[in-house]
């Protein structure tokens, strides 16, 4: 039987039926639909695809999309160790509450968070009203584009450095400290580098999740053309306009730069390991 | 100067403040109330607010208007096709994480780290190229289009359109939690019960299932809380059908995009008291296993 | 139930792991399997219950073609080395398991299998324990419900992977016992793997000795004890002392004395192996000449180390450590200190050809292993 001769012949039954299934499934639901997407992308030819990467309105949505979601990514990083180092360092009232909130950008459902987040920074908003004062406007901006990916992105970065806190080894400090280091330097240079590794994939997955997404930015971006609009509303409105080849060829480039990115994200979680093992 | 590790040994004197030790192993009081205080701000404002909003928007117009924008029909008919899709899809996609987990981690063959990036992918890339993928199968000018409207089939713009969508994005989430738990866990206990008598079946059923619940659990409340939260890719292949192609976000889409916003805000709490019992569920699962029940990958 | 294992060869990967494997086995024995990690006793053993396969070869239960029957056909009972207990059903549960999953045809009745399931914890001395579960057990206790859920469906044969390996010493000990009782009231032919030479020596009717997929030798305890066959075994089964050595025309010239040789070893370079025990220690000033081999010049005494009844003493001889053990009563008589020298007289030397003593130099790691910590010991 050919499933035997793939494995290594083994007294555990159902090779074939959980493999069949497995890849009978996927490639139903997952792999040929993404084939189908490819091919109508090579169907345009490469004029229309030269024509979507120099039309300026898609080159200002990928600029839109991929800039300010590194800087959401960044933004996450920084206060996302902040808040791991306070979850995991100290007590205090609550903690296991907050802990178990953090979550919640990535169990809520994105539409919620994109009116909720609209309504919040609106000029007549709780944090709009006060910043409007300031002569600061944040929903129908860039801005708020920004606001709407910090939030997707938080647990990211959190969760992803927790663990690496929690497993640190305290006698590496308690070792730093009697050798007459100061507490800024220990954290410097003994705490931060082995975390590195663990943010920089933190980073990675917030960066990765902020470029697609779709129901958490749309309410709060304003969605104007070269200026806050989203590649993959771009898609949506190529969509709607029938202009299948045109939304094929930017989908086919936004898939391109995920599988670069997963792959980045397995090397980095590759080197994370043999970072910690050692 | 006041020693006060040394508080303690004068006999009859009790120490001002517990003894520190003089090495500098944690932050000065001052660096950490700083910490906590951005840590705590941060939070406010990126996660509590955004939770507290949502209900104070939905019951601004009073009591009654929130309970009335739930039974409203078409509000009724989108909750009805969430709950639908969630029931056809959780299954489904536990069946295949529980079959793929098994293939994956019972057997040695070539291609298995390919095999679990692909059953990754749904979950990276964005969900509007989830529902545009079955626009171009199923839709009008798609591959299949023209046989399904010479068969009078609706797929896209009607529900199974929606179905189909879902499965994709939600396709990992089981699977995910289920592969590095039963990495772990090996194959001895299959092997024994193997070598005792029992079949393939009542291996699965009796010892390797009840050896995963806590994780499949987590898997399927995972997979039915996106299922239910589902929005980008659902908008492109629902066709906004109110009363028909509706699910809960998007009927909360159309309605804030109508400025109906207490009503929008109303079905969104619905939403949020569902991901806030998510997490609930999940609190409640670390507590009982004592451990981190979500599998360390969070992608 | 007998056991035929013919020319059992297995590959995983590159490496051979099991080369060309002849084993019978009797009704109701009590076999050993002994060797170093890696030495395939385990691959062996995992064949034999069916749970691999071999690239070639054939498995006979009695008489019978064993690959070509199925997992519940070949009525074996497997206790792995880590228990592989169910965690999540009782203790109870896990015995009767092998009971309640039988189709409806063969499956006993509940009255049956709760009789089997009680029977059997009082031979493995689990009375009250059926309703715990593994968490809440000891390793002893947990390898003993391995023990009885193996026996439980009434195997003809009973495997047993390394089943003291995770314990105590003292734990270790009275299961040894318990298993012996348990074979001896069963009579079921039992094979088990390790890697302790001591608990294999105790327990066993008789030992395969496995090295590199080959079996060494097979004898009774004393038999492989007292008469090993190969450098491998000797080196294995106990502490070694080699001196180096030359056969001509079958004899060889050890010390003082002209020795024969088992015919069949070729003449050349040689090994003579002595145990620390079998090292006759006497002055130097007074050399005490008996029927044993004296060695030419003298050894220097490096360590003694004297704990009740036993001495070890730790000598120096031609730039090499040599260990002798003697009595107490001895090492006074002698006189012996640190710094004195002595000479040294072989009793019972085994004698090898270089080439098969080279063949197994890898596996008397564990010696130099043993005489560097030793020797760390004494510099602290």
């Amino acid at each position: 039987m050919t499933a035997r001769s793939l494995a290594q012949r083994s007294i555990i039954p159902g090779f074939g039926l959980s493999l069949g299934i497995t890849l009978s499934y996927l490639g139903l639901i997952v792999i040929i639909p993404l084939c189908v997407l490819f091919f109508k992308a090579s169907d345009a030819g490469w004029a229309k695809l030269w024509a979507e990467l120099s039309s300026a309105r898609t080159l200002a949505a990928f600029r839109v999309s991929f800039g300010i979601a590194a800087l959401a990514a960044l933004v996450n990083a920084f206060f996302g160790l902040i808040v791991a180092w306070v979850l995991v360092r100290y007590e205090f009232a609550g903690r296991r509450f907050i802990d178990s909130l953090i979550d919640l950008p990535f169990a809520l459902p994105t539409a919620v968070a994109g009116i909720a987040l609209t309504s919040l920074y609106s000029v007549h908003g709780w944090l709009g009203h006060p910043l409007s004062l300031i002569d600061v406007k944040v929903a129908f901006t860039p801005l708020g584009i920004l606001i709407a990916l910090i939030f997707v992105g938080l647990p990211f970065v959190v969760r992803t450095v927790e663990p690496v806190l929690m497993d640190f080894d305290r006698e590496l400090e308690e070792s730093a400290a009697m050798l007459g280091a100061s507490r800024t330097s220990i954290l410097l240079r003994v705490v931060l580098p082995p975390l590195l590794p663990a943010l920089m994939t933190g980073f990675t997955l917030a960066f990765a999740r902020a470029i697609g997404e779709y129901g958490s930015v749309i309410f709060i971006a304003g969605n104007m053309p070269g200026y806050s609009e989203i590649v993959p509303l771009l898609i949506v409105i190529k969509l709607e306009q029938f202009d299948y080849a045109g939304a094929t060829v930017i989908a086919s480039l936004m898939l391109v730069a995920s599988f670069i990115l997963l792959l980045t994200i397995n090397l980095l979680q590759a080197w994370a390991r043999r970072r910690q093992g050692g | 100067m006041v020693d006060l590790a040394h508080d303690a040994e004068i006999p009859g004197r009790l120490p001002a403040r517990a003894p520190v030790s003089p090495l500098p192993l944690t932050e000065p009081f001052a660096a950490r109330v700083a910490l906590i205080g951005t840590a705590f701000l941060f939070l406010l404002v990126f996660l509590i607010l955004p939770l507290i909003v949502v209900f104070a928007e939905a019951l601004r117009a009073g009591i009654r208007a929130y309970f009335a924008a739930l039974v409203e029909p078409k509000a009724r008919a989108a909750i009805e096709l969430t709950l639908l899709t969630a029931a056809i899809v959780v299954p489904l996609n536990a069946a295949f994480g529980i079959a793929a987990a098994w293939a994956i981690t019972k057997f040695r063959f070539a291609g298995k780290d390919l095999l679990i990036t692909l059953i990754d992918l749904p979950f990276s890339v964005s969900p509007v190229i989830g529902g545009m993928v079955f626009l171009l199968l199923f839709g009008l000018q798609g591959v299949f289009g023209p046989w399904l409207a010479a068969h009078g089939i609706k797929i896209v713009f009607a529900i199974p359109g929606i179905v189909i969508a879902t499965l994709f994005v939600t396709l990992p989430f089981v699977a995910r939690e289920l592969i590095p738990l039963m990495q772990k866990q090996g194959t001895q206990q299959e092997e024994a019960a193997l070598i005792l008598g029992a079949s393939g079946w009542q291996t699965l059923l009796r010892v390797t299932l009840p050896n995963i619940k806590w994780s499949l659990l987590y898997g399927i409340l995972l997979c039915n809380g996106r299922a239910i939260g589902e929005f980008g890719a659902v908008a492109v292949v629902s066709g906004h059908i109110m009363g028909l192609t509706n699910t809960m976000p998007l009927h909360v889409e159309v309605l804030y995009n109508d400025y109906a916003f207490a009503a929008a805000f109303a079905v969104a709490s619905l939403l949020t008291l569902m991901a806030l019992a998510t997490l609930g569920v999940k609190t409640w699962l670390e507590w009982r296993t004592g451990s981190r029940v979500a599998a360390t990958r969070l992608h | 139930m007998r056991i035929d294992v013919r020319d059992l060869t297995k590959r995983l990967q590159s490496t051979l792991v099991l080369d060309g494997i002849n084993l019978d086995i009797r009704q109701g024995e009590f076999l050993g399997l002994l060797g170093p990690s890696g030495s395939g006793k385990t691959t062996l053993l995992r064949i034999l219950g069916g749970l691999e396969f071999p690239d070639s070869g054939q498995v006979l239960l009695n008489d019978v073609d064993a690959l070509a029957l199925g997992l519940d056909e070949r009525q074996i009972g497997f206790v792995f080395q880590h228990y592989a207990l169910f965690n999540h059903m009782s203790v109870f549960d896990n015995i009767a398991f092998g009971l309640k999953v039988r189709s409806r045809r063969k499956r006993p009745p509940r009255q049956k299998i709760e009789e089997r399931v009680r029977e059997l914890l009082r031979l493995v001395q689990l009375k009250e324990m059926e309703r715990r579960f593994p968490a809440q057990l000891s390793g002893g206790q947990r390898q003993r419900v391995a023990l009885a859920r193996a026996l439980a469906t009434d195997p003809q044969v009973l495997l047993l992977d390394e089943p003291f390996g995770a314990l105590d010493a003292k734990v270790r000990v009275e299961l040894r016992r318990s298993l012996r009782d348990i074979h001896d009231a069963t009579g079921l032919t039992t094979i088990f793997v390790t890697h302790d030479q001591e608990e294999a020596l105790d327990l066993a009717d008789r030992v395969a000795v496995i090295n590199h997929g080959r079996i060494e030798q097979i004898g009774t305890p004393s038999e492989i004890y007292e008469s090993p066959r190969t450098p491998f075994v000797f080196d294995f089964l106990g502490r070694t002392n080699s001196f180096n050595c030359v056969i001509e025309n079958g004899r060889v010239r050890l010390g003082d004395k002209v020795l024969p040789v088992d015919p069949g070893t070729p003449d050349g370079p040689a090994v003579a192996f002595v145990r620390p025990h079998d090292i006759v220690l006497s002055r130097a000033e007074r050399p005490e000449r008996t029927q044993d081999a004296m060695l030419p010049g003298t050894a220097m005494v490096r360590f003694i180390s004297a704990l009740g009844q036993r001495a070890a003493v730790e000598l120096f001889y031609e730039r090499k450590l040599i260990e002798a053990e003697t009595t107490r009563e001895k090492l006074n008589e002698l006189g012996l200190e640190r710094g004195d020298h002595c000479t040294i007289s072989l009793r019972l030397p085994r004698i090898y050809s270089k080439a098969d003593a080279d063949r197994s130099a890898g596996s008397d790691r564990s010696q130099r292993l043993h005489l560097r910590f030793r020797r760390r010991q004494r510099a602290a």
